[in-house]
């Protein structure tokens, strides 16, 4: 019962590790570059958020701020793309990884200034309610993010595999040259998947904020998120979440039967362990090209 | 003879510092085929590249249907009728075979119109309907050639850029292959401008020709002149003349790479 418990609880994290890691993997596979600020998104997202909901704050109605911050998410990933991304266009990776380091910063300091360095907690309907079955207690919360984060993979899957946009998508990031010959206007495409990107990370942090207290420094779990992206195989959508499912499940039982600070290790010595045993990742998708 | 579809004039490109092309001028009429015959380092590919909207010429005319299109975004030239099947065919791998067919007709939104060019495509591939729920990358190379250039009628094109469609595929494969473009040409009455280094395929084809040699265009006429060519014979098709003539001119003295 006891392990059912730190199951569901360690999910839950998970959820959120895996959403961010969806972002680091979109945004990789579109663009071949790394957006080491996407924890900050994840961040940034829970503040906007709380920015419209709380009662300090403006106070709008829960569900009015849900897709208000989500399109202020949408649009900043999208403007981040447009205005400073693009720029770099034909720059080295690394050009544009330390671009996104010192962006992760921007917003770190950023959001200190707009909300304050306390932790906050978002107010939501859902906040201190419990469902049980069987002997389990599960906080509502908790069970929100995973149903949501079920909903949005099966809505990105759809997305990606059904429509002319998702399928561009994919389609460029495979082989940008082709889509380019194909048609596809790949640098709106590129932008659509930073937005993208902003958006889901905008989920995660509302989930997050939901089921815990956010301060700007909480950004800095994307390091976290990353090693999942990693664990799952850099590159594969489903290994992202696969990859933070395994790192949040991981968490709560390396400090039941380990060691209390064994928590914070355990996902980085799994992480090293894929990276001696399966370079690729556990769900990578690695084929190799016909001449 | 008609207006020429697509007519170049002048065109220079540079990769970086080195100039690619010196100024090519050449023409294509609709429902023609026309062959580009050069080593490699020519500047085929980049003379392709250019009229696609992937590589933007320095100076130089591109016009096709009557309006210039020379430096605009390679869409906007995909949108105009031009779609460029590439060199070592750069499918995309992950995706299936209908995919990547619906990726082909991404400038297109009339779904009738798709549907019945993905029929056409597999009337004229019927492997490729066979495996169209397969992964691309898991393809034959010449199953993959066969869906670069299946992927490229999906955009319902007036005029075809074809790169080295017989690239690393066997004798037998590139007779299928350059059969099935024949079949286009006839039936559909699709222009094409093919790239090729294989010339005797490509004059086989052709209706005209032109031969590229580093960046400038040398010679060109008909197909079937071009074939009965003496220089064409030695340099392209490995004919071997009989007995040596007194005057060597500039073309024997070069070294072929």
């Amino acid at each position: 019962m006891d392990n059912a418990q730190l199951l569901i609880s360690g999910l839950a994290n998970g959820c959120v590790y895996g959403l961010i890691a969806l972002g680091f993997v979109l945004i990789y596979k579109a663009t071949e570059a790394v957006n080491f600020a996407q924890g900050d998104f994840m961040m940034l997202g829970a503040f906007v958020t709380i920015g419209l909901t709380n009662t300090e704050y403006m106070g709008l109605p829960f569900w009015l701020a849900l897709p208000i911050s989500l399109m202020i998410m949408g649009a900043l990933g999208y403007l981040i793309d447009r205005l400073i991304i693009r720029r770099l266009f034909g720059e080295s990776q690394t050009a544009v990884v330390i671009l996104t380091i010192a962006l992760g910063f921007v917003i770190r300091f950023a959001a200190g200034l707009i909300w304050g360095h306390e932790p906050q907690t978002l107010q939501n309907p859902l906040a201190g309610k419990e469902i049980r079955f069987g002997g389990l207690v599960l906080g509502m919360e908790d069970v929100a993010v995973i149903v949501v984060t079920i909903l949005l993979t099966w809505g990105l899957y759809v997305f990606f595999s059904k429509t002319k946009l998702g399928l561009a998508m994919q389609g460029a990031s495979q082989n940008q040259l082709a889509a380019y010959y194909m048609g596809i206007p790949v640098k709106r495409v590129q932008g659509f998947i930073w937005a993208l990107a902003g958006v889901v990370a905008g989920i995660a942090g509302i989930l997050f904020a939901a089921k815990g207290s956010v301060d700007p420094t909480t950004g800095l779990l994307g390091i976290k998120a990353f090693a999942a992206a990693v664990i799952g195989g850099f590159g594969s959508l489903p290994g992202a979440l696969a990859g933070g499912l395994i790192v949040g499940v991981i968490e709560p039982f390396a400090s039941r039967y380990v060691a209390a600070g064994y928590s914070q290790i355990a996902p980085y010595a799994l992480l090293l362990a894929v990276l001696i045993f399966r370079p690729h990742g556990l769900f990578s998708q690695v084929r190799v090209k016909k001449v | 003879m008609n207006e020429p579809i697509l007519r170049i004039r002048n065109i220079e490109s540079f990769y970086g510092p080195i100039m690619a092309i010196r100024g090519v001028s050449l023409d294509v009429h609709p429902g023609q085929i026309v062959s580009i015959l050069g080593a490699n380092g020519a500047g085929k590919t980049t003379l392709m590249k250019t009229v696609s909207g992937v590589m933007d010429p320095e100076k130089g005319r591109i016009t096709f249907d009557g309006q210039q299109i020379q430096g605009s975004e390679p869409h906007k030239v995909v949108q105009k009728g031009i779609v460029h099947v590439p060199e070592g065919r750069e499918v995309f791998p992950l995706l299936t075979v209908d995919e990547n067919l619906s990726l082909g007709a991404y400038t297109l939104s009339d779904k009738g119109q798709i549907d019945h060019d993905r029929d056409l495509v597999f009337s004229y591939f019927p492997v490729l309907k066979e495996r169209r729920g397969q992964e691309a990358g898991t393809l034959s190379g010449g199953q993959q050639q066969m869906l670069a250039i299946g992927r490229g009628l999906m955009a319902n094109p007036r005029i075809m850029l074809l790169d080295e469609p017989s690239l690393g595929l066997s004798p037998l494969l590139v007779q299928e292959i350059f059969g099935i473009l024949k079949r286009l040409n006839d039936e559909q009455k699709m222009t094409m401008m093919l790239v090729e280094q294989n010339a005797n395929a490509a004059l086989e084809l052709a209706h005209h020709g032109y031969v590229m040699e580093i960046g400038r265009i040398v010679m060109d006429g008909a197909a079937d002149v071009l074939l009965q060519s003496e220089d064409i014979q030695n340099f392209y098709l490995g004919v071997q003349e009989e007995g040596a003539r007194e005057n060597r001119r500039w073309k024997r003295k070069k070294t072929w790479r």
